[in-house]
This record gives C-alpha cells, sequence and structure tokens, in this order.
C-alpha cells in the first residue's frame, strides 16, 4: 500500500518516442524543501533536454537517480515525502518501487499515438491526449508540428480533451500550402475541427499558431471559448525576420542549429537530435514550398503583415497571452498590445519556446484560464 | 508519417517515387524483370536480391532488363543520360565495374567537363559493396575510393535506411554520374522512414552520435560498428562523437575539422583496403588542415591489404570490427584523460 505522503519523482515521458532519459544534474539536493513547480531534476532526451519539475510539494528524500545515467520512462528517480514521514518508510518505498514497463502501462501510458484526418485542406496529423468534457486544440507555430507540445499535452490531458494537430505544410500533415497564408491556416483549423466534430474548442496558439487561432475565432466566434496566445504573431509588426529567413534557407545542421537556438532562451536545449528531426521535416519535397509561400504572405520588408489585434477587440471570449521574457523571435513586449483586453503574463527565464522551457507554468496558467 | 522499413523497401521505394514524379526515370539492369526461376511479366523478379521487385508491373517498358554485359548497358545508360533520360542502372556488384570502366572514367566523368559545361549527365549506377556475404573476393570489395578519385562523379555509401532513400532520390534528381554504393549486408537493416519523398543534399555528414574526447569517422556498414564501439567506449566514460560520411564525393569537410576541432583526436573507419582510400584521404586533409588541433595521431582501422577471403572465419576478421575501433580509440585516448 502507497502511504499516500510518499511522492515519486520519476523519469517523464516528453513526447510521443520517449523511452528513456539521461538523469544530468540534481538541482535540489536531499532534504530541500520543494514547492509544487520547483524545478527538481535535469533530465536530457535524444530529443530534447529538459528540467523535472515538482506537481507536489514536500521534502526532497532521495535523489536515486545518478548523473550521467540513463533511466526508463517511469523509473523512480527521486523521493518527495513530508518532513515527518520516517526514514525507513521511505526506504520501503524505495525497495518496493517497481517500475512500469511500457507493455504494462497500457495504450493510454504509452502516450499518444499519431493520427490522422481527412480534411479540405489535405490529410492532417494530430495527437489526442484526455477525456475531458472542455476541449482544447493546440497549435503550433511557424515551422513547428505537434510535438512542440510535448511537455503540455499530457499535463492539460488532466483537465480536458486535447488535441495538438501539425499544421496544412508542417509535421506530417499534407504539404500544401492553403490560398490565404495564415487565413487559409485559420480556415484550415476550423476544418480540422469539423472533421473530428469538434464543436467547440479552448484554443491554444503558439507564435504563428497564435494568429491562426485569432483568425479562426473571428470567422467562426461560438466555436472558440477562449484564446491563449502564447509568444504569439499578430500582435504587433515586430518580429525577427532573420530568424524566419534563416529557417526557411537552413539545409544542413550547421546552418540550422544557431537559427533554433534563438528559439531558447537556453540553447543547450537544442539537442543533437532535435536538429535533425527539423532537418528531415526541411528535406521533404513540398516543405521548402510551403514555409517560403507562407512566409512571404505574413511577412513584408522584414514585418509581420497579418495583424490580428483589432479582430481580437472585437471577441467577446477570454483571451490570456504569455510571453517568454527573453523572446528573441517576437519581442514580449507585444504581450501588453492587448492591454486591458486580455490577461498578459510575461515568464522571466524563458525564450519564444516559452511552452517548453516554463512547461509547469505555462501549463498551470492555460488550465485556469480555461476554467475561469 | 515515418514507419519502419528495411534500406531493400527504402531504395525500392525512392525508385518508385521518382518514376512517378518524373518520365524520364528509367531503370536498367540484369534480372530486374525476367531472370532465372521468375514468371517475368507477371511477377518480376525485380533484380539478384529483388530491390527493384514491383516496379516492373507499375511501369511497364520503364525497367530494362539487360544482356549480361556490363560494359555494353552501362555506356547505353550513360548515353541515354546525355540524351535527356534519367537512367538507375543497377550493376548488381561494384566489383563488375571493371569491364565497364572506360564508359564511367572517360566518358560519364567528363562529358560536362570537356563540353564545357553544356553537357550533363544524371545517371545513378547502384551498386552493391563490401563483404560479409559469403560471395568471396570478386563480389565483396569495398571500391569506394576507386571512384572518389575520379573528378566529375559523385559517390554516395548510406548507412540505413533513412539516408538511402533521400540520397538516391537526391542522386536521381542530381544532373552528374552518382556511384550508389548500397552494402549488402544492411538490405534488411530497418530504419524510421516517411513516407514521402525528400532528399538529402551531397556533401552533408551526419553526426550520428555526439562526444567530446574522440571523433570517429566512417560510412556504410561500419558506422554501425562506430556506434557500437562508442557505447563500449562511454562505459569506460571516453565519449566518442561519431560521424557518418554519406556522400565520399563531395565530403563534408567541415563537419570532421570541426569535431576534431572539439574532440582533437581522430579514428577513420573505412572498409576498403588501407592504401590510398578513405581513412588515408580523412587522415591526411585533417593532419593538414588542423594539425595544431590534434593531441594524438590519427588512427585508420580498415580492412587489411588483401583480397576479401572466402574462409568465413576470415571473411568476418577482414571488415573492421568494433573491438578494433575500441582498441584504436584506447590507444590514443586512454582512461585516464577522462578523469
Amino acid at each position: 500500500m502507497t502511504d499516500q505522503r510518499i511522492k515519486p519523482v520519476v523519469m517523464p515521458k516528453w513526447g510521443l518516442a520517449m523511452e528513456e532519459g539521461k538523469v544530468t544534474g540534481w538541482l535540489k539536493r536531499p532534504g530541500d524543501r520543494i514547492a509544487v513547480g520547483d524545478e527538481i531534476v535535469e533530465v536530457e532526451t535524444d530529443k530534447i533536454a529538459g528540467v523535472v519539475e515538482a506537481s507536489e510539494a514536500g521534502v526532497l528524500r532521495r535523489a536515486i537517480g545518478e548523473v550521467d545515467t540513463v533511466y526508463p520512462v517511469k523509473a523512480l528517480i527521486g523521493v518527495v515525502a513530508d518532513a515527518d514521514v520516517p526514514e525507513a518508510e521511505i526506504d520501503a518505498y524505495v525497495a518496493g518501487y517497481v517500475t512500469p514497463s511500457a507493455d504494462e502501462a497500457g495504450e493510454e501510458e504509452a502516450g499518444p499515438t499519431y493520427e490522422f484526418v481527412e480534411t479540405p485542406a489535405g490529410r492532417l496529423c494530430y495527437a489526442r491526449r484526455g477525456e475531458g468534457a472542455e476541449t482544447i486544440v493546440l497549435v503550433h507555430g511557424f515551422g513547428g508540428d505537434l510535438d512542440n507540445w510535448l511537455f503540455n499535452i499530457d499535463a492539460l490531458a488532466d483537465k480536458a480533451t486535447v488535441y495538438a494537430l501539425d499544421l496544412p505544410g508542417h509535421g506530417q500533415s499534407a504539404k500544401a500550402m492553403p490560398e490565404g497564408g495564415v487565413e487559409g491556416l485559420a480556415r484550415a483549423l476550423l476544418g480540422f475541427m469539423d472533421a473530428l466534430s469538434i464543436e467547440c474548442a479552448h484554443l491554444v496558439g503558439h507564435s504563428m499558431g497564435g494568429a491562426v487561432s485569432t483568425l479562426a475565432a473571428s470567422a467562426a466566434p461560438g466555436r472558440v471559448r477562449s484564446l491563449t496566445l502564447i509568444g504569439s504573431a499578430g500582435l504587433g509588426e515586430e518580429i525577427n525576420a532573420d530568424y524566419i529567413a534563416g529557417f526557411v534557407s537552413a539545409a544542413s545542421r550547421r546552418e540550422l542549429k544557431p537559427v533554433v537556438e534563438q528559439l531558447f532562451a537556453d540553447p543547450s536545449l537544442v539537442s543533437r537530435q532535435l536538429v535533425e528531426d527539423l532537418l528531415r521535416y526541411k528535406r521533404l519535397d513540398g516543405v521548402s514550398a510551403a514555409l517560403e509561400a507562407l512566409s512571404g504572405a505574413f511577412l513584408a520588408h522584414g514585418r509581420q503583415k497579418t495583424l490580428v489585434a483589432s479582430s481580437l477587440a472585437a471577441l467577446d471570449i477570454p483571451v490570456l497571452v504569455v510571453w517568454g521574457a527573453e523572446d528573441r523571435i517576437i519581442p514580449a513586449a507585444h504581450a501588453e498590445a492587448l492591454n486591458g483586453r486580455a490577461k498578459a503574463e510575461v515568464i522571466p527565464g524563458a525564450g519564444h519556446m516559452v511552452q517548453m522551457e516554463k512547461a509547469s507554468r505555462v501549463n498551470e496558467l492555460i488550465g485556469a484560464h480555461i476554467t475561469a | 508519417m515515418a514507419r519502419k522499413i528495411s534500406m531493400k523497401q527504402a531504395i525500392n521505394e525512392a525508385l518508385d517515387l521518382e518514376m512517378r514524379r518524373d518520365p524520364a526515370v528509367i531503370v536498367m539492369g540484369e534480372d530486374i524483370v525476367g531472370g532465372a526461376g521468375s514468371p517475368g511479366e507477371e511477377d518480376a523478379w525485380g533484380g539478384v536480391l529483388g530491390v527493384t521487385k514491383g516496379l516492373h508491373a507499375k511501369y511497364p517498358g520503364r525497367l530494362l532488363d539487360t544482356p549480361l554485359s556490363e560494359s555494353a548497358y552501362i555506356g547505353a545508360a550513360i548515353g541515354a543520360a546525355a540524351c535527356g533520360m534519367r537512367p538507375v542502372a543497377e550493376l548488381m556488384f561494384l566489383d563488375f565495374m571493371g569491364v565497364c570502366f572506360d564508359q564511367i572514367l572517360n566518358q560519364a566523368a567528363k562529358f560536362k567537363y570537356m563540353f564545357g559545361g553544356k553537357a550533363k549527365t544524371p545517371v545513378v549506377i547502384r551498386a552493391m559493396v563490401g563483404a560479409g556475404f559469403r560471395a568471396a573476393a570478386q563480389h565483396s570489395q569495398m571500391l569506394t575510393p576507386v571512384f572518389t578519385h575520379v573528378p566529375g562523379l559523385k559517390v554516395v555509401c548510406p548507412s540505413n535506411a533513412y539516408d538511402a532513400k533521400g540520397l538516391l532520390i537526391q542522386a536521381i534528381r542530381d544532373d552528374d554520374p552518382v556511384i550508389f554504393c548500397e552494402h549488402k549486408n544492411l538490405y534488411g537493416h530497418e530504419a524510421d522512414v516517411p513516407e514521402e519523398a525528400y532528399a538529402i543534399p551531397f556533401g552533408e555528414a551526419a553526426v550520428v552520435r555526439e562526444g567530446k574526447d574522440v571523433t570517429i569517422v566512417s560510412y556504410g556498414l561500419t558506422v554501425h560498428r562506430a556506434l557500437e564501439a562508442a557505447e563500449r567506449l562511454a562505459k569506460e566514460r571516453i565519449e566518442a562523437e561519431v560521424i557518418d560520411l554519406r556522400t565520399l564525393s563531395p565530403i563534408d569537410w567541415d563537419t570532421v575539422l570541426e569535431s576534431v576541432e572539439t574532440t582533437g583526436r581522430l579514428v577513420v573507419v573505412d572498409e576498403a583496403n588501407p592504401r590510398c582510400s578513405i581513412a588515408t584521404d580523412v587522415s591526411a586533409h585533417v593532419v593538414q588542415e588542423a594539425f595544431g588541433a590534434l593531441k594524438a595521431a590519427p588512427q585508420m582501422v580498415t580492412a587489411p591489404h588483401t583480397p576479401v577471403p572466402f574462409s568465413p572465419v576470415l571473411e568476418d576478421l577482414y571488415i573492421p570490427t568494433a573491438d578494433a575501433i575500441t582498441a584504436a580509440v584506447s590507444k590514443i585516448a586512454p582512461r585516464a584523460m577522462a578523469a
């Protein structure tokens, strides 16, 4: 019988393909007090490096995971418990812990698989998690894909049914770009919701996906219950046009890595595999044309031309704006563009990929926003 | 979407997608349509190991069974390429290049240069390379350095199914003659491969493992041996970076030099014979361009300077092993340095 006061810290599962991860450093020591959201231990997967954050409060009683050692997903790497739990009970808990194997864990535990749906914009790839009454649709940005939400999709699935899609031209979806740039993608998003009979959803958009989500809400106001705009495009003209141009043109690892590093406040998060996965996407037939068409449609002379702030003002739904303070793609100052119209939260220590770098804070904000 | 398929399937898929995309793409070779034991038209054999199986029915008239005369059909493929087709000629074993070397060395490789850039020769010659197949000395050689030596030819040797598909698509779209080397012992090797078409640019090596202590450069089958060695070395706390060259001509010097400038140590693993090989080429270039970064002499792990033995015992010793690679690394990266 598990003592409810003893909480395991386990190797997380980040993304659909993760099977194991390496402990790279402890940020707390045994005996340290832990609050919810505290960063406890650094973990590196072949895709990305990240930090395991506390989901429950207590005292770090054991730091089991050894640095530079690889553990399977859900392996016990630490123990958090109240200070008054006897040492013997902790030892017994550690001794009795059995790592669930991927097979035993079942489909739900093993993580979502990629699914596909036919829509007017072509065959779109998506992942679905959770069974909540509310529905959330996660919309990635320019050049991104549904795995940009790898630290969010499972956490949000506790509160809602969560979909993350690959927009046309992105990820594993059809590569033909719909007419009309960002507006075309907004129509594709609504077409995706039609195809899966999603009547009404909370839209969470990152970067260009924020502009896509806002335009979708304007086009079909009754179908969007709330908007969360993360490092969103469309709230001002400034944008790092060199990043967009560099991302579109980079054909090799050496060209792409410094470009992608601009996405993060901590560039060391960009792993070899993350760059390799992006290159694999960029090499697919049709992707270059799609990215060129799309960047041409939303940028002019190095500035954003698809501006959605006025559309937002006309919408009668709750809007939350989230930004990484160190965003080097779209300035965090744009968070104030909707002053008074939206709740704005600028998170320190994070760059453009704030939903990855400060995942638990962003998940908490989205969770509170959709239940408000 | 990506799913796991073998390198053989990946090559078949690349041919299929390019034949669908471009009617100028044709496939030529021995036994690719008919062949001994094949019902022929109804279910073509698809070449000696079945790599082109299924394509004949999809693209009638565009897979050409050739006589057992390499000099004739390699010449015909090169001529067709000079006249606007994009032929992919299957040479079965790269060892057979001996009988059609003039067509490749003196003709295909020279057209663009001798005709002042006005002629192009978009031919791909696919052939099996490498030992370990119990096929004896005339069907087992790793002759990649021979073709890398010739200006005007591009030389490709993938190590896995993902690269094989993307590199073959690039080879077919490329306007220069490409010698596409397929290691026969990798045909069954599986990897995640997207269903869609994609092209991997030539001259871009893959860093298949990152490490700070030593750079291991290889291509083809021995990339896997290098990775196996790197796993073992990691247990001794020596972090090896493994670079898969993917294409030998053009070659990605930048990635190799950048890595050696970080690690200071180089081991080149090449299944070819040791003299005038990819191993000597890479070692010499690194010594010349990054001498100051080197903390130890570059090491070469290659096949011996002998024909490939027919004895299975000797043949298994012939291809560079993970043991030999580990030993070469240990020689220049002693455990003490890892402390």
